[in-house]
């Protein structure tokens, strides 16, 4: 129990400094009242992410579900539903204070049950939580306020995965005796937090309301907030231009428009709040083609990308070149040594003569498909510009399109595919983003983001399952470095970026991005110019 | 008399064809959807960035395609039978409810749309019928072919950066102002002005296609005999044109529009999108996006009872303006 003080301590130092951080926000006390009009780029399916971990469910659901824990900017734990928390010397027993008089919507008083109830729920039914909390054995409850997690192993990452939106806290009497993917509270949540649902128009909106009971009695401040779907990209462009909408997030434009877009005098743009989940974006080998299970094929493909020009190309600008499997974001575990394979077209051609592709008819080597992952914008801007690179090397790459499901079905369960401009969220921590992706135990087919290239190493293997059940930081993190440099070294994918999310925001929204996962948080603080 | 006689057949004969159509058309877009690539589970799993092979499996099983292909058609048949259309897992709700809360804002715009259009159409084609070879004619077939050939999303487009941004007098998105309760003259005015717009979009082409429809079966029934019998009785030249030339070109001109409600509904998926229209059109897209087929044949199937109705409804119509024709 030593690291209670220190955990405490630093929480309550970082407090302190976000505090002088947002000075310029404590020069005009908040004020109270006004409607917030949130842009999301799609309808979620659920409002409460218990079952899922899709983007729409994440953005809604701390609204009115919280978590035991947020999280400063560095992913530095701070008090939200547990007042204190401390991890044992061995790193298996995790026990929280709960926060005392704490009332569900419906009335009924939040205590430890409802934890121990919705952690082992995640363990069973979160597409996340299965792994994040598969070590653990038991959710001890010796008194209403106080819950003990205990481990069969450590579970380093754990800490740092019980925001509201990863790990939400549900109601127990709610969930108990219901099937949690079909309950009604899936549509009109009931929760400790800030907001009330109040209606969900299917096609257009969701809108909640004000807690006036909630355990912070200074928060909330808006009196409403108006979650609008709109699907369309320029749409909301203009409903960031005449004021019809207030704030959104992972950069909800076209890339395109962001410059006409900054010239407005109303709109504020900020990278607070994104360093809960980065992205890696990668060109992935099918290590079973017939083309790329060859290393010198896969280097000389590194070998043509100019990761620097991609990103001013394809992103704007907004992205940060990344050579490795880990983001730049993730401070304390991201390689920042430059890729093996410097960009070289002269390497390249001379390892692909090697590699028995020499250039023939028309100068071309090989031609081979490129699939794409559709779900963001970037994918076919991208998959263009590889198209392009790779063509300089006699490589002739057909860009071929298809929709999400034919995209999962063609890489994951037929495994058709040659090569693929796909993307990863490392998440919060490398054991639960990026592990899945490299470790040879999880090439499962039907299964989308496992292993799609099939690597399979056993060192990495070694150095991932070590690293999941390490405790001393040092240690771990060099167990991480070293697994980057195999990967960087061996090829299964070529990482290429990490993208820049952009909050958009009018000037009258003031405190919405104050945790590390941003809007994703509960949003009590937040408050409007009247 | 007689015409209740008319009324009562078509009725009968539709009601004789309607069954057969839309059983056919289940189970032939059902077989189509399976040639679909991928499955709801796989997009449920892929939309979360993270899954696991119990998730799979999971989800496989709630949406019920873990089963034979037949025993998923038959349990989808059985189930309509009891006039039930299923129940969606990515919805989590019931395919009726979710189609019911779509349907109206869906039937609102294609109404309006299909309102507009004709009105517009016959109004322009009458007078350019009425100053055929003039330069009012010369003018409105320029305007008429523009419409003709601008696709309709370009034109809901070209009408936000106008309306609502240039000018800022018509809101871009949605169909009602969210989150501030209205009520009486001001929730209708609230609604008509989000309706404006994707309502014009989705009516420009066929505007085109009405004016071009009513100027040349104007000009033809000029050419009837009994237009030449109407004038040499003395009949003021506008009741000849509204009472017998109108009321014979509109044959045409509604048969065209009974088929193009079909078009419509493809219609309606882009403008509803482009102008965030909650209707069936977006939801039957999300539908395809997300495999999710148990929300998808409820949508064409209602689709098809609405085409179906139309058809009648024209026939009827058709009945009333040209009392020739035998409803058999």
């Amino acid at each position: 129990m030593t690291m209670r003080i220190d955990l405490t301590r630093r929480a309550t130092l970082v407090g302190l400094s976000t505090m002088a951080l947002s000075g310029g926000a404590l020069a005009h006390p908040p004020k109270k009242g006004g409607t917030l009009t949130f842009l999301q780029t799609s309808e979620p399916n659920t409002l409460v992410s218990l079952t899922t971990t899709a983007t729409p469910a994440l953005t809604n659901s701390a609204k009115v579900t919280e978590g035991l824990l947020e999280y400063d900017y560095d992913i530095k734990p701070r008090a939200s539903l547990a007042t204190e928390w401390s991890i044992s010397e061995d790193g298996k027993t995790y026990t929280f204070k709960l926060r005392p008089n704490v009332k569900f919507h419906d009335g009924k008083p939040f205590t430890s049950a409802d934890v121990a109830y919705s952690i082992q729920l995640l363990k069973t039914v979160h597409p996340r939580g299965r792994n994040t909390f598969a070590n653990v054995t038991e959710v001890k409850t010796p008194d209403p306020l106080t819950a003990i997690i205990e481990l069969s192993k450590p579970a380093p990452y754990l800490i740092k995965a019980l925001t509201a939106a990863e790990s939400p806290i549900v109601p127990k009497h709610v969930y108990e005796g219901a099937d949690p993917l079909t309950t009604q509270n899936n549509n009109a949540p009931i929760g400790t937090g800030p907001y009330l649902f109040k209606e969900w128009v299917r096609g257009s909106h969701v809108i909640y309301e004000r807690n006036p009971n909630y355990w912070n009695p200074d928060l909330p401040r808006i009196d409403r907030m108006v979650c609008k779907f709109v699907v369309d990209a320029s749409a909301r462009s203009i409903a960031f231009e005449n004021g019809s909408g207030d704030i959104g997030y992972r950069t909800p434009v076209a890339l395109p428009d962001l410059d006409r877009l900054k010239k407005l005098p109303q709109l504020v743009f900020e990278t607070d709040g994104t360093s809960y989940s980065y992205n890696v974006q990668l060109l992935q080998f099918n290590l079973d083609s017939q083309y790329f299970k060859n290393l010198k094929v896969r280097q000389a493909v590194a070998h043509a990308i100019d990761r620097a020009a991609m990103v001013k190309v394809v992103m704007y600008g907004y992205g940060t070149v990344c050579a490795s499997p880990i983001a730049p974001g993730l401070k304390e575990f991201h390689d920042p040594t430059p890729s093996p394979y410097n960009f070289d077209l002269k390497k390249a051609e001379q390892l692909l003569d090697e590699a028995g592709f020499p250039r023939g008819a028309n100068k071309i080597r090989f031609k081979v498909p490129m699939d794409f992952n559709p779900v963001a914008d970037d994918g076919r801007k991208s998959a263009e510009f590889l198209r392009a690179a790779l063509s300089r090397i006699g490589i002739q790459v057909e860009v071929r399109a298809q929709d999400l499901p034919a995209f999962a079905k063609r890489i994951y369960t037929d495994r058709d595919f040659d090569f693929t401009y796909n993307g990863h969220s490392n998440l919060f921590d490398p054991t639960v983003g990026v592990q899945r992706v490299y470790w040879s135990k999880n090439f499962k087919k039907g299964v989308p983001f496992s292993n799609g290239s099939n690597y399979n190493n056993p060192k990495v293997d070694a150095l991932l399952e070590g690293a999941a059940i390490e405790i001393d930081p040092a240690k771990r993190r060099q167990m991480f470095i070293d697994f980057q440099k195999i990967v960087a070294e061996e090829l299964p994918d070529v990482s290429l970026y990490s993208p820049l999310y952009l909050t958009i925001k009018n000037k009258r929204v003031h405190e919405d991005s104050m945790t590390a996962d941003g809007v994703e948080s509960n949003m009590a603080q937040v408050w409007l110019d009247s | 008399m007689r015409m209740g006689r008319r009324i009562a057949a078509t009725l009968k004969r539709t009601a004789i064809h309607a069954g057969p159509t839309m059983l056919g058309i289940i189970v032939i877009d059902f077989l189509f959807l399976q040639l679909m690539p991928g499955d709801a589970a796989d997009v449920m799993a892929t939309e979360a960035g993270a899954a696991t092979a119990e998730t799979v499996a999971a989800l496989r099983h709630q949406f019920g395609i873990d089963q034979p292909v037949l025993t998923q058609l038959l349990n989808f048949l059985g189930h309509l039978a009891h006039f039930d259309l299923g129940y969606s897992p990515r919805f989590n709700t019931s395919v009726l409810d979710l189609i019911l809360q779509r349907l109206p804002n869906t039937l609102l715009l294609m109404v309006t749309a299909l309102s507009f259009a004709l009105l517009l159409g016959i109004v322009l084609g009458s007078i350019m019928a009425a100053w055929a070879g003039k330069w009012q004619d010369r003018l409105l077939s320029v305007v008429v072919l523009l419409l003709y050939s601008m696709p309709g999303f370009w034109v809901g487009l070209m009408a936000i950066v106008l309306f609502s941004v240039k000018l800022g007098w018509l809101p871009n998105d949605g169909n009602e102002t969210i989150g501030v309760p209205l009520t009486g003259f001001a929730m209708i005015a609230d609604r008509a002005a989000h309706l404006v717009l994707p309502a014009l979009a989705l009516a420009s082409f066929f505007i085109a296609v009405y004016a071009r429809l009513t100027r040349a079966a104007m000009l033809e029934v000029q050419r009837q005999d009994f237009m030449r019998t109407a004038r040499a009785k003395g009949l003021h030249p506008f009741l000849i044109q509204m009472r017998h030339a109108l009321r014979n070109a509109l044959v045409p001109v509604t048969t065209v529009a009974g088929m193009h409600l079909g078009n419509l509904l493809g219609g309606a998926v882009v403008v509803e999108t482009l102008f965030g229209w909650p209707g069936m059109g977006r939801l039957a897209l999300e539908a395809v996006l997300a495999r999710d087929f148990s929300v998808l044949l409820g949508v064409l199937l209602l689709s098809s009872l609405l085409v179906i109705v139309a058809n009648v409804a024209i026939d009827l119509l058709h009945a009333w303006l040209d009392p020739r024709v035998e409803a058999a």
